[in-house]
């Protein structure tokens, strides 16, 4: 990971988003999709700790060499600001930070789930399969057509796309959970790879330990820092041999996990059900297949 | 001004650090983290995160919401346990550092003596610091070092058995913290740190919900550093010849600075070095540079000279104490 001072070179909404671009080769040169930037927050505003996003898209080469790219959903004082900053100006950034999804090295078939701006990773993800040789077919999910992270793209970078808004304004009415079924079947899937919220990914992981997809999932918690200090963005996942769980920093153990390993009721219930002891009930999974 | 052969290292009690700039308790990772982000020789010492006997899994999420100027938090001293610290993280951070200060926390007083003797003999270990805001299971109060005899009793028994010198890290919103602070120094501790950050509750309006998994937590960032400085500067009063270590809001070298008018002999930085890994090595010199425009030759040329009428005498639970 490197701390930068990087000029911004365009900022521009995409929908419901902000979409900011960096010139940052250290960081350019060295990103894969799934990991993210800890940007700083200016001085002397009562908001302090550095806001992180995935990366949507980084330029190693041609005119845009050097720059990487990320959409900011506003929503809080952070957010809403770096809407507001200009072109030019410059962004004290450190990245690249967190895990990122691994390719998949025998299987072809991969199915990419996405629901708002979870979608800026995966397109990022999509590139780098298709350049790869594998199938990519995407569901892409959202509240509402402004919400729907780039559709055109997301068309361009997958064989088949299934568009899902909760009000039905663009694609399919529904949610992920309608859409996913289907698309399993239809495209073949082998592994899956998933970006939203955490009550979606939930839901995917459920359906994928039924079905014995296996799948990666970049899961978002609040964080401080970022670089794994502080210890706050911690996420509930059992050790692979089954004796017991940690709780593992997303922003250095994650924000890619196994969604088979995630507590996921223990993460997000607000009573999570007790786990037996000693804990024989937790999965014991085989690591990502490759 | 010519000539003035400036220095910024101090001796808190046995530990020379070359700068008066810690990295604070619970901000500097395992080890791994900082040493890509900062050169930290050239910060005074790390301050490891919390320690305890058994492995802890900590608070639920989420742990951290934003305040104005401050977060909300609670980690639950998320750490490995004593044992897999010291074979693990211990080394790893003393590779990196120039002094590392272990944070120990108990609940009981044979924890606290547990701890230090896991430590006794560890080369790596500069020195240990007392997390004392946690809960007292033996005497069944809510927090250890709230109460002097109880804050002592503890103290002293660490400073009997260690090797190196001993920080008590005093809760900043105890009621009677000079008084706290004289009864551990008389227990032995070389310094004390000043201070444990004050409760706090993060609520969310529109979920009706708190903010925090483990609903209640602490109070951090530049928000405290009034209440860090009052503290410092009435416990520096009633313990004027045992360094005093000022946390909780230093962010800037301009902090530092007011942190030692009130008495403080050295700071740690610590969600300032969450928010830019750099800060401890900004905060230092930003120091040198109110040394040099000032004409000072170290901070101790400042350490306690803030101006406060004579008339002002009666602090805190000075009398009380006596």
């Amino acid at each position: 990971m490197t701390r930068v001072r990087a000029e911004i070179l365009s900022t521009r909404s995409v929908g419901a988003y902000h979409s900011l671009t960096l010139v940052a080769p250290e960081i350019a040169e060295k990103v894969r999709p799934g990991q993210f930037l800890a940007v700083q927050m200016p001085e002397g505003r009562e908001f302090l700790l550095r806001r992180h996003f995935a990366v949507h898209q980084a330029s190693r080469r041609g005119g845009w060499a050097g720059t990487i790219e990320f959409v900011v959903d506003p929503h809080g004082p952070g957010t809403e600001w770096l809407t507001s900053v200009k072109a030019h100006e410059s962004l004290q950034v450190v990245g690249p930070l967190g895990t990122a999804f691994a390719y998949p090295k025998r299987h072809t078939n991969c199915l990419l789930v996405a629901e708002g701006h979870g979608a800026a990773s995966l397109y990022f993800l999509a590139q780098e399969l298709v350049a790869r040789h594998k199938r990519v077919d995407m569901v892409v999910a959202a509240e509402s057509q402004e919400r729907v992270f780039k559709p055109i793209e997301g068309k361009r970078l997958s064989q088949t796309i299934s568009i899902v808004t909760a009000d039905g304004s663009l694609g399919m009415p529904g949610s992920v959970m309608d859409a996913l079924p289907d698309m399993v079947e239809s495209t073949g899937t082998e592994v899956l790879y998933a970006a939203g919220p955490s009550a979606t990914l939930a839901q995917i992981a459920g359906f994928c330990r039924q079905r014995g997809i296996p799948a990666q999932v970049a899961v978002e918690e609040r964080m401080a820092c970022g670089f794994g200090l502080c210890q706050t963005c911690v996420v509930p996942v059992a050790r692979k041999d089954g004796s017991g769980y940690d709780h593992l920093r997303s922003c250095v153990d994650g924000p890619v996990f196994n969604p088979a390993r995630v507590l996921w009721d223990r993460w997000l219930s607000e009573a999570p059900t007790m786990l037996p002891t000693p804990p024989e009930g937790l999965p014991v999974v085989r690591s990502w297949p490759g | 001004m010519a000539g003035v052969s400036r220095s910024l290292s101090v001796d808190l009690g046995g530990i020379v650090l070359s700068t008066p700039v810690m990295v604070a308790a619970g901000c500097a990772g395992t080890g791994r983290e900082l040493p890509g982000l900062v050169e930290l020789r050239k910060v005074g010492a790390v301050v490891t995160r919390s320690i305890t006997l058994e492995p802890e899994r900590g608070s639920p999420t989420p742990r951290v919401a934003e305040s104005p100027s401050g977060v909300v938090w609670s980690t639950g001293l998320q750490n490995p346990g004593i044992d897999a610290f010291v074979t693990d993280e211990l080394p790893r951070l003393a590779r990196s550092s120039a002094h590392v200060v272990v944070s120990i926390a108990g609940n009981t007083l044979e924890e606290y003596v547990r701890l230090t003797g896991s430590l006794q003999g560890r080369p790596e270990v500069s020195g240990i610091e007392l997390y004392l805001s946690g809960a007292d299971v033996e005497l069944q109060r809510p927090m250890l070092g709230a109460h002097a005899d109880r804050a002592a009793e503890v103290a002293g028994a660490v400073a009997r058995m260690s090797m190196v010198p001993v920080f008590a890290k005093l809760p900043m919103h105890a009621t009677d913290l000079p008084g706290i602070a004289q009864a551990v120094v008389r227990a032995g501790v070389s310094a004390v740190t000043i201070g444990g950050p004050p409760p706090a509750l993060d609520v969310q309006s529109q979920g009706l919900r708190p903010g925090l998994g483990g609903v209640t937590g602490w109070l951090s960032g530049p928000a405290l550093l009034p209440m860090t400085l009052r503290a410092v500067f009435e416990t520096a009063r009633a313990v004027p010849n045992t360094p005093v270590i000022a946390v909780g809001g230093i962010r800037t070298g301009d902090d530092a600075v007011e942190a030692f008018l009130a008495g403080a002999w050295a700071v740690q930085v610590g969600t300032a070095t969450l928010i830019d890994p750099t800060a401890p090595v900004t905060v230092a010199q930003g120091i040198v540079r109110y040394l040099k425009a000032k004409g000072l030759a170290s901070p101790a040329d400042v350490r306690g000279r803030l101006r406060v009428p004579a008339s002002f005498g009666v602090v805190g639970g000075e009398e009380q104490t006596t």
